[in-house]
């Protein structure tokens, strides 16, 4: 009887633990995610489910490729990539040859002799992905003023990136007639003040997958994001795997360590 | 009686048992911050060099970077081949015959940094000390090394080691 | 003092240098009360917080460049191509965000069960000390990654500076090193959050000698009468603390893997822009609270004052609470105005992260005011309106479900020695 109790006791002991380490965390996502939500203004970005996020979501290396596909006969002309090796596409299923091949398309420019002097090479699959223009300025002077940013990063750089990148894509629609646009700019229902610079990239006919997937605007989109959140988070995978290892690891531990201390303390009592 | 040394072993058990995992928990954790120095995934992927060998007149020699390493490129004389065949493998220190140093025998590509403690030998320049055997000399401990880049005489336990490098084309060597 | 050790090489050093003594006494031996409560565990998460910050900080300085043209680019290298690079900076980056959450709760422990008051006051002073040097330590570690976050936000705040009537502005220069945040900035921001954790480490150590000085404080506040009433440390609290340290483990890997920029701010993945400010500046949640003190006074001295003025406060608390008794358990009134403190605090918090505009201004001063107020208004006088509520006479006597009233407990002999430490 005595015994029952005391195991009561302790088991409650557990229940608190968990459950108040449980609400302290939920509170501290409720109240950061409130801060968040103010900092991004809401204009109702469409909400979209992607593969590869939650605890056990994958890259699907297909929709990587096309993407990757997207991305260089489309999106590359102006923007770059440039925390991106060549080297890295290994990843995507590339092989070694085709890599080189694809490298080698761009003349990157080298200090040979550490003189002054630049001179041009064919690229290396150790070599970034070289940017479209070589400096802001000029990126600047090519698009009206306006530098079209690197986008390594950008599904980590703006709040909600995923689905943000893929509203700007699918956001452009005719300008309402009550709304000012300024010449040189387009309209996107998505961007924050709906002025663009960038003429809309994706029309829904713009490329031929070599995988046969039927190209649409909603298809070219939702792989060229899934590919640029690969190129912000290079790690994901892994960090997802070793993630998993880890709790299965931690929760265990904590168990035996919870017994022990039930066991030591006993003799307390 | 037995019930408490049930109790007991069943608690000693369970302490041993956490322990383990202790250990092994704090093994796995330790790991990533050991490798985290180890070479990183860019420092490997520079690990290949193209060389023209054609810009080297023969007698002379040139020192290329590779993985921060210098290694030198001799194009030997004639005379130096043969000074490197003649000896017999039962007097070096180290023994490796000529022709497995050299893919192409009027070029010997070599690491240049003596075996011994890290120095980069003398020799490359023609106005440097090339030692007693017509190679390299090692200003630091005096180790001295051939005309195949063995070690002769000195400190120095072994050969000069030859990159992996191979032939891309007649002229244009590709080390790594 | 000295232990005798059976092993003899640890007994031959132990006389020469009797680190192993001072070990076993401190973290073997050390009579804790038998009563101390989760609650309890949260000083011990803070150490282990600190040590995992040096280790993983120290790795990722191997790989860092503090330097404002290659800061951002070592950074990203470190998380694609150094080997683990990316999880030691992940769990640097959310450690920090944990080593507050951990010391937050340690102070409010401190708060609600008065371990801050007589003969512990200079434990607490210690510990808002180290509260303050992780403060300069956390910012200045977020400037490091040199993205827009780090670049504005280390703006902003040097600029408190400028508030200080006549040597502000060379003040600011000053911590500069130029007329704007540049690379002498970056360069001595990184020397000093590397050199800050081993001090912390050193004030540390000086907060377990005060604590072990007079032995934790317990949930019942009142002093260790019988030696039963404590227990060893090990191993009833090593295991204890292990136990807490588990769980503490499995939320901060789920933060570290499944959701690494969580606490993060997404402007801090674009590289810095000298010219161009993001639309909304935040400091990082843990300074929120302060925040929105910082902008609840219209005036900029006054506020910075304000700011500054709520941390040292923290160090007159122990004479400004003058009740003899010391855990909040037994003060009826204090309870109230105390979970009053905390949701206001939190409020603070959300408040930071919000517009300074409207209703919002209007909430933070009226947060602002009542934080001020429950130092020096409400603590000072709230013992004349505390209820008596029945204080046990001593820890055994509450595990044995004994209870007396607390005016009888005043006149207890140990009591009456406190009210004279209070009073003096």
């Amino acid at each position: 009887m005595i015994v029952r109790i005391r195991s009561n006791l302790i088991t409650s002991q557990l229940k608190i633990t968990i459950a108040a380490s449980a609400s302290f965390f939920i509170l501290i996502v409720v109240l950061s995610t409130a801060v968040k939500a103010t900092v991004s203004e809401d204009i109702g970005i469409p909400a979209h489910s992607w593969s590869h996020t939650g605890p056990f979501g994958r890259f699907n290396k297909a929709a990587l490729r096309r993407g990757f596909h997207v991305f260089r006969n489309v999106c590359s002309t102006c923007h770059g990539i440039q925390r991106v090796a060549y080297r890295n596409l290994t990843y995507l299923g590339y092989s070694e040859d085709e890599i080189k091949s694809i490298a080698s398309e761009v003349k990157v420019l080298y200090n040979k002799d550490g003189g002054a002097g630049l001179y041009e090479r064919p690229g290396l699959p150790s070599d970034k992905f070289t940017s479209p223009f070589p400096n802001e300025q000029a990126a600047r002077d090519a698009n009206g003023g306006s530098l079209p940013p690197d986008l390594s990063l950008i599904t980590k750089a703006r709040p909600n990136g995923l689905d943000y990148v893929r509203a700007i894509l699918l956001g452009y629609e005719p300008t309402p007639s009550k709304f000012h646009l300024m010449s040189g700019l387009n309209y996107n229902a998505y961007f924050p003040g709906h002025q663009i610079a960038m003429p809309q990239p994706l029309y829904g006919d713009d490329v031929t997958f070599e995988d046969g997937t039927a190209t649409s605007l909603e298809q070219e989109a939702e792989d060229v994001v899934t590919f640029l959140a690969w190129t912000a988070m290079p790690e994901m995978e892994e960090r997802k795997r070793m993630g998993i290892i880890t709790m299965i690891f931690l929760v265990i531990f904590t168990l035996l360590m919870y017994a022990c201390k039930r066991a030591i303390w006993k003799d307390l009592e | 009686m037995s019930l408490t040394n049930k109790n007991t072993s069943r608690r000693e058990f369970l302490i041993t048992t956490t322990n383990i995992f202790a250990a092994v928990g704090a093994a796995c954790f330790a790991w990533p911050f050991i490798d985290q120095m180890n070479p990183s995934a860019d420092m490997l992927a520079l690990a290949k060099v193209d060389f023209d060998l054609s810009k080297i007149a023969e007698g002379q020699s040139m020192t290329v970077i590779w993985r921060g390493k210098p290694i030198f490129v001799r194009h030997r004389t004639a005379q130096e081949i043969e000074k490197a065949n003649l000896v017999k493998l039962t007097e070096l220190p180290d023994p490796e015959d000529d022709s497995t140093r050299a893919q192409k025998p009027e070029y010997l590509i070599v690491v240049g940094i003596c075996t011994h403690l890290g120095c980069v030998p003398l020799g490359q320049n023609p106005n440097e000390p090339k030692g007693e055997y017509e190679g390299w000399f090692c200003p630091c401990h005096g180790s001295q090394y051939d005309t195949s880049g063995r070690i002769r005489k000195g400190p120095a336990p072994t050969n000069l080691p030859v990159p992996k490098y191979q032939y891309i084309s007649d002229t244009v060597v590709r080390i790594g | 003092m000295a232990y005798n050790f059976s092993n003899s090489l640890v007994k031959w050093i132990d006389h020469r240098l009797p680190v192993f003594s001072y070990l076993r006494h401190a973290a073997y031996d050390y009579p804790t009360p038998k009563n101390l409560n989760y609650w309890w565990n949260f000083g011990s998460l803070a150490g282990i917080s600190l040590v995992i910050m040096i280790v993983s900080g120290i790795a990722l300085a191997m790989s860092y460049t503090p330097h404002v043209d290659h800061a951002f680019d070592s950074v990203e290298r470190i998380m694609r191509d150094v080997n683990y690079g990316w999880l030691i900076r992940y769990i640097h980056m959310n450690g920090a965000s944990f080593f507050f959450i951990v010391v937050y709760i340690h102070i409010f422990r401190g708060l609600y069960f008065g371990s801050y008051k007589a003969p512990r006051e200079l434990l607490w002073i210690i510990g808002v000390f180290i509260l303050l040097l992780m403060m300069a330590t956390a910012f200045m570690g977020y400037v490091l990654p040199w993205g827009q976050m780090s670049f504005w936000g280390a703006t902003v705040i040097t600029n408190l500076f400028s508030a200080i009537p006549i040597i502000g502005e060379s003040l600011v220069n000053w911590l500069w090193g130029g007329f704007s945040i540049d690379n002498p900035t970056l360069n001595r921001f990184f020397v000093l959050h590397y050199l800050f954790p081993f001090i912390i480490v050193s004030i540390v150590l000086l907060h377990i000698i005060a604590l072990h000085r007079f032995g934790s404080n317990n949930p019942l506040g009142i002093e260790i009468k019988y030696p039963n009433e404590t227990i060893p440390f090990h191993p009833y609290y090593t295991i204890k603390d292990a136990y807490g340290m588990g769980i503490f483990l499995i939320l901060f890997a789920g933060v570290v893997f499944f959701a690494p920029n969580f606490f993060g701010e997404p402007d801090n993945y674009i590289p810095s822009n000298p010219l161009s400010t993001p639309a909304h500046i935040v400091p990082e949640w843990y300074f929120l609270p302060f925040y929105a003190i910082l902008r609840s006074i219209p005036d900029k001295l006054a506020g910075v004052l304000s700011m500054f003025s709520s941390i040292f406060v923290l160090f007159l608390l122990p004479w400004l609470d003058r009740s003899p008794v010391r855990s909040g358990q037994f003060r009826g009134v204090f309870k109230i105005f105390f979970w009053i403190l905390l949701i206001d605090v939190i409020s603070l918090g959300y408040l930071g992260g919000k517009p300074a505009t409207g209703m919002y201004v209007i909430f933070s001063r009226l947060a602002t005011a009542y934080y001020f107020a429950y130092f020096l208004l409400v603590l000072p006088i709230i013992n004349k309106f505390d209820s008596s509520e029945l204080l046990p006479n001593s820890i055994s006597a509450q595990i044995a479900g004994l209870e007396v009233e607390s005016s009888k407990a005043f006149n207890d002999s140990a009591y009456k020695e406190q009210s004279d430490h209070i009073s003096t």
